[in-house]
């Protein structure tokens, strides 16, 4: 039976982890590769890179991060964050990515879907989707970008159709992330994860708001997620990747257990 | 000297992470598109990703279709990875250009009514033994990422299943022929495990002479 992934995510700035990493025993916390291989051999299902490097002449720090991690890593790698044309994705699938995920470039050059899509196929696309209610209670979203600086930028997109219309133009997947939710540690917003998910083919993956196991069992049981993806949750090591799998498969939810 | 694996480099697809695999295991592979190299190989790997017509024609349009054909016939190691699978079948519902033709069968659309494509780990169930899963449980999960899914003629050639509410052909294997629908290079410890067991079948061919 497939299983539920549980996926952790890394913020990287010129090549270092940037949100604060407590572990014990470890070498560099702010190495992404070293804390990847640690997330690894603790049983991640996939792992995630989201670059955040602002600086332009330090936007190639990210190629060698992957690229090192590759070497150590055998479970896929999704990277994504600043990613603009066909010669970006390139460029990072050479590196040693899986999957590219696109989001602010995808809504304002739809196009690039179909041409990554055609390019290195439909599994390699990740649509990562940033949503935000309209109104507190309304079942209705609304897609932003530019997330990365001062909230983001609201785009009048429906999120729903916005979804369709990816999977339509040739996306694999989509990480569906929570404006309302993101930060607060009060759980996936849970009825627009289901929305998606029973509106598209494809995999769904919940982003944002985890702050509990339960909220992890419930994107998966509420909110008809594939996929969970927590960043905060692990890295200040509130919970280990083997508690939320043990939680999750002591309630009948599949999952690969990984012996230690 | 030890012999040579090529991994056959069709312009499609990722081979990093397979060739990585092999540098991991302290045993590495060469990566050709070359007909000449991949004939004098000792051991074959067919990866890729992408779809089977473009696949088959980019292998035409380099000469390797066969090649390809001659070293499976030849008794030499051959291991096909998720489309490289596909592409060992008779053809596919992708494409109405023939594959390899090396098993008889079809390659189907996973049904419209689950979530396509099939992403995540799954479990493989072993129905047979095979030296490249020497080892390994049944049950073991590998991750897998495909829309299309093969359905051999031949019953008795499946050495894995997987359920995916469709149980379907996950591992397909007949004497030198060995080919998996999930990525060995994706899953970690197990699946390293299987290219390990592969190398050692090349070993012990040219061993055997």
């Amino acid at each position: 039976m497939l299983t539920k992934r549980i996926i952790p995510c890394l913020d990287v700035k010129d090549g270092r982890v940037v949100k604060g990493v407590k572990f014990r025993d470890h070498r560099d916390a702010g190495d992404p590769v070293a804390l990847a291989e640690f997330y690894d051999s603790e049983g991640a299902d996939e792992l995630v890179f989201y670059d955040i490097t602002a600086s332009s002449e330090n936007r190639d720090i990210i190629l060698d991060v992957v690229s090192r991690a590759a070497e150590k890593l055998f479970i896929p790698l999704t990277v994504g964050g600043g990613l603009r044309s066909v010669e970006d994705m390139n460029r990072m699938l050479k590196a040693g990515a899986d999957k590219i995920s696109i989001n602010t470039a995808a809504v304002q050059n739809p196009e690039l879907i179909g041409m990554g899509a055609e390019a290195f196929g439909s599994q390699c696309i990740v649509l990562g989707m940033d949503a935000r209610r309209v109104t507190p209670g309304d079942l209705r979203w609304e897609v932003y970008t530019h997330t990365g600086a001062n909230g983001g930028r609201v785009t009048g997109i429906d999120a729903i159709e916005w979804a369709i219309k990816a999977v339509r133009l040739g996306v694999g997947e989509i990480v569906v992330n929570s404006i309302d939710a993101d930060g607060t540690k009060e759980g996936y917003d849970l009825e627009l994860l289901r929305a998606i998910s029973d509106s598209v083919s494809v995999p769904v993956v919940a982003s944002g708001g985890a702050g509990t196991l339960d909220h992890m069992y419930k994107a998966v049981v509420n909110g008809h997620a594939d996929a969970v993806l927590a960043a905060s949750i692990f890295h200040f090591g509130e919970h280990s990747i083997s508690e939320v799998k043990r939680f999750l498969a002591d309630r009948d939810v599949p999952v690969r257990m990984v012996e230690p | 000297m030890n012999p040579t694996i090529v991994i056959v480099d069709y312009g499609a697809g990722n081979l990093r992470s397979v060739e990585k695999a092999f540098e991991h295991l302290g045993y590495p592979a060469m990566v050709s598109g070359e007909p000449e190299t991949l004939l004098n190989a000792e051991g074959v790997i067919l990866p890729g990703v992408g779809s089977s017509g473009s696949a088959m024609a980019a292998l035409e349009k380099r000469g390797l279709v066969e090649p390809l054909i001659e070293k499976a016939n030849s008794g030499t190691p051959f291991f096909g990875v998720c489309l490289g699978l596909q592409l060992l079948m008779s053809g596919s519902d992708e494409d109405s250009r023939p594959c390899l033709g090396l098993f008889p069968g079809w390659v189907r659309r996973i049904p419209p009514q689950l979530k396509v494509p099939h992403m995540g780990w799954n479990q493989v169930h072993i129905k047979q033994e095979h030296p490249v899963f020497s080892g390994v449980d049944t049950g073991s999960y590998f991750y897998f990422v495909h829309s299309y899914y093969t359905d051999p003629a031949d019953d008795t050639l499946i050495v894995g299943t997987t359920d995916y509410g469709i149980d379907f052909c996950s591992v397909l294997a007949s004497e030198n022929l060995i080919a998996t629908q999930f990525h060995p290079e994706k899953s970690g410890e197990v699946g390293l495990k299987l290219y390990e067991n592969f190398v050692r079948m090349v070993m012990l061919k040219e061993a055997s002479g």
